[in-house]
């Protein structure tokens, strides 16, 4: 694999996730970022955009902007990873200042809240759907499966703090996934 | 503009952005306990209309923080409240994906690749239920459960299908669903 297969210009990185970011009505950016990044595009591999997810997780900040500058770095280092941020950033504070501005008679609207909630509740299955593409993508050996069943039962049901479970699971994932001399690495 | 107001919204975002381990749902709590409680810029009512906004507007729903800074200094107020939530936590991850990227292709960065991946997908799976909890108090919560199953379903089997589509489909069946609930 070694470095990103196509030199993707610093317009291009802007223009895509500009769009990403105006096309994300009620949430799911991740999911948007990834079918265009990696399904149609193929600027990063699955493994690269799983990865940058589940790093985007672990560290401060949102999931979203997190895989934006992730995967701007991957592609254009620094500049890159700037410019793909602002190209995210910059549609959406535009809208949510107009919508901000005009809010009290959207409300007031009838209809409109019922359709944000529509919006927002078919955001969330995009999101179920690549949770999804991942666990497709997992190794299906009895560690992994019970790596990935204990992170969503201690974090989605359990709700216990992020930083702790993956502190503990992720050496035992890691140690699991790693190369033995004598079999297949 | 005045000067305070602007210092006071990086004094309130910036370490937000550092401690927000976990993503967006723990940024929710503390903004709204300053800035409802403590620096009363905003009524309760107030901040659960903007959180409503920023959710469904595009981008990411701590683009709430947009619009506080909007709400409290204007135009400058906003630019200086989406760099203060935005810049420190994507410096630090900045920083780590630099690392990551450079190692690529090592047996073990092939590892950690690998022992992350169950970890992602646990935390997609978590951060799906986080949000549908977070929108479990509205009326017809048990129908953004099953639309999300349903729009998860469809993507699977027929991926090519625009979400806008789906999208569009959503808003049109909430607006009946709650006409016909009253």
């Amino acid at each position: 694999m070694g470095q990103a297969a196509t030199r993707v210009s610093l317009g291009s990185l802007f223009g895509v996730f500009f769009r990403l970011g105006l096309l994300s009505f009620g949430g799911g950016i991740s999911a948007w970022v990834h079918r265009e990044i990696v399904d149609v595009r193929h600027w990063v591999t699955e493994e690269e955009f799983i990865a940058g997810f589940a790093l985007g997780q672990i560290l401060p900040g949102v999931n979203s902007t997190n895989l934006t500058i992730y995967i701007g770095q991957h592609l254009r280092g620094a500049i890159g990873a700037a410019v793909a941020l602002a190209g995210l950033l910059s549609g959406p504070f535009v809208v949510v200042i107009a919508v901000g501005t005009v809010y009290r008679y959207l409300l007031g609207m009838p209809g409109f809240a019922a359709a944000m909630a529509g919006i927002a509740a078919v955001a969330v299955g995009m999101l179920l759907r690549l949770g999804i593409v991942f666990a497709r993508r997992v190794k299906w050996r009895p560690v992994p499966a019970l790596i990935l069943a204990a992170t969503f039962v201690a974090v989605g049901l359990l709700q216990w703090p992020l930083i702790a479970v993956v502190a503990v699971l992720a050496p035992i994932s890691i140690a699991a996934a790693w190369p033995r001399r004598s079999a297949d690495a | 503009m005045r000067e305070g107001p602007l210092l006071a919204l990086v004094a309130l975002l910036a370490p937000l952005s550092i401690g927000s381990i976990g993503g967006a749902s723990s940024v929710y709590a503390p903004l709204q306990h300053q800035t409802v409680d403590v620096l009363q810029w905003l009524t309760p009512q107030e901040f659960i209309e903007l959180f409503a906004i920023a959710r469904v507007t595009p981008g990411p729903g701590t683009m709430l923080a947009t619009l506080i800074g909007f709400k409290v200094a204007g135009l400058g107020g906003a630019l200086v409240a989406t760099l203060a939530l935005f810049v420190p936590s994507s410096v630090i991850c900045y920083l780590v994906a630099r690392i990551w990227n450079r190692y690529r292709g090592r047996p073990w960065h092939q590892a950690f690749e690998s022992g992350l991946a169950p970890i992602g997908a646990g935390l997609m799976f978590a951060g799906v239920v986080a949000i549908l909890r977070l929108g479990a108090a509205g009326p017809l919560w048990p129908l953004s459960w099953a639309v999300a199953a349903v729009v998860a379903a469809l993507l699977t089997w027929r991926s090519r299908l625009h979400p806008f589509v789906l999208l569009a489909g959503g808003a049109v069946l909430y607006v009946a669903a709650y006409a016909v609930a009253g």
